[in-house]
């Protein structure tokens, strides 16, 4: 499939190392240039040369997401820092791309959740992160090293 | 009238000070403290310190109770969400939010966000209409009614120049609705002649400006 991602931190250059690992094509969009410095750190080969792609521009701006190949995307990840950005490219990619599969990172769990009843496929570390403290505190679960 | 004002920049601000002023009722959420602490001076209980991308702030405010919510953060997806929220949400009828880039447009008509206004776009019309570029203005787009108003100038020596109003020869779908000259305006009828220099009035079919204005154009002079 194609994966086109929105935001090349952490998280997003994350997702499109593993993606294109599993023989997907992936393409990553992010205003900072520097941005793709993520993708190649720890590979042997540039991202460019494993096949990925990597496209400078905004996020809000139809221009940089075509560019980035948005119309022949099967799925798409917004993982910019900013949760409103993500939230308003997301439903730029479902109503007006018609993207298959949609998903949007939002730190705030409120918007989070009233966005995931309106039908965005949402995903918040912030809820995640307070569900699996609150477990630990109560004992209920027990990890080493680094859990989420 | 209760009015949420969201963003207390320029535009945040004296819209605030003048809706206050026709004594609505009217809060104002600022997100830099330090913003927020030069407009409390003069609005006073009148303006919250919050990230109005925030539902608790939004209700704290009172948004389930707001009129009109006015969204003019220098964000666009600040305030498209701000919108979409507003009235999805919480069910407030009347929301405007300011577009700050007017590539964005589009955006918050996707959203279904309107009225969307853009200053940029509004002083382009500004610009268009004080120093016309290819003597064409156009005055008024109503998108959903697939009609649009335009101003153009007649050129002397082009083809509607000494011609009467039915003798244009103007497509179906187009009328002229005045005429602009020697600082007067009236509205035609089919014998009115138009001259060169006259400003005319035009009501359309999108789509057919080109075809319309060609004939008030002068001939192109290589």
């Amino acid at each position: 499939m194609f994966v086109l991602i929105v935001g090349c931190g952490r998280v997003g250059s994350a997702i499109a190392k593993s993606m294109l690992a599993e023989r997907n094509e992936v393409s990553v969009l992010d205003e900072n240039p520097e941005a793709i410095a993520l993708l190649n750190r720890g590979q042997e080969q540039t991202w460019e040369d494993m096949g990925g792609s990597f496209t400078v521009g905004t996020a809000l701006e139809i221009d940089a997401l075509l560019a980035a190949g948005i119309e022949g995307a099967d799925a798409f990840v917004a993982s910019t820092d900013g949760d409103n950005t993500n939230l308003v490219i997301a439903q730029i990619a479902q109503r007006r791309f018609e993207v298959d599969r949609v998903v949007v990172r939002v730190l705030d769990p409120a918007r989070a959740r009233w966005y995931a009843q309106q039908g965005l496929q949402t995903v918040c570390p912030t809820q995640t992160a307070i569900e699996l403290l609150e477990a630990a505190v109560r004992g209920q679960i027990r990890f080493e090293g680094v859990s989420g | 009238m209760y009015v949420m004002v969201v963003g207390a920049g320029k535009v945040g601000w004296n819209l605030a000070r003048e809706l206050i002023e026709k004594h609505h009722e009217v809060t104002v959420i600022e997100g830099s403290r330090r913003r927020y602490e030069i407009v409390e001076e003069e609005l006073e209980h009148s303006i919250q310190f919050g990230d109005g991308s925030e539902l608790w702030v939004l209700e704290r405010a009172g948004i389930e109770r707001a009129d009109l919510v006015i969204a003019v953060t220098g964000d666009d997806e600040d305030n498209i969400l701000i919108s979409q929220v507003a009235r999805e949400k919480y069910g407030v009828e009347r929301v405007v939010a300011r577009c700050n880039n007017p590539r964005n447009l589009q955006h918050f008509e996707l959203l279904g966000i309107k009225p969307a206004v853009s200053a940029t776009d509004l002083i382009l019309r500004l610009i268009e209409h004080e120093v016309p570029q290819y003597g064409l203005v156009h005055l008024l787009d109503l998108k959903e009614e697939r009609l649009e108003i335009i101003e153009v100038e007649v050129a002397e020596g082009s083809a509607a120049a000494g011609t009467a109003v039915k003798e244009l020869g103007l497509p179906d779908g187009s009328l002229v609705i005045s005429i602009l000259r020697d600082g007067g305006g009236f509205v035609p009828n089919g014998d009115s002649v138009v001259e060169g220099g006259d400003e005319v009035l035009l009501v359309l079919d999108i789509g057919l400006e080109s075809e319309v204005t060609s004939r008030f154009q002068g001939q192109v002079t290589a």
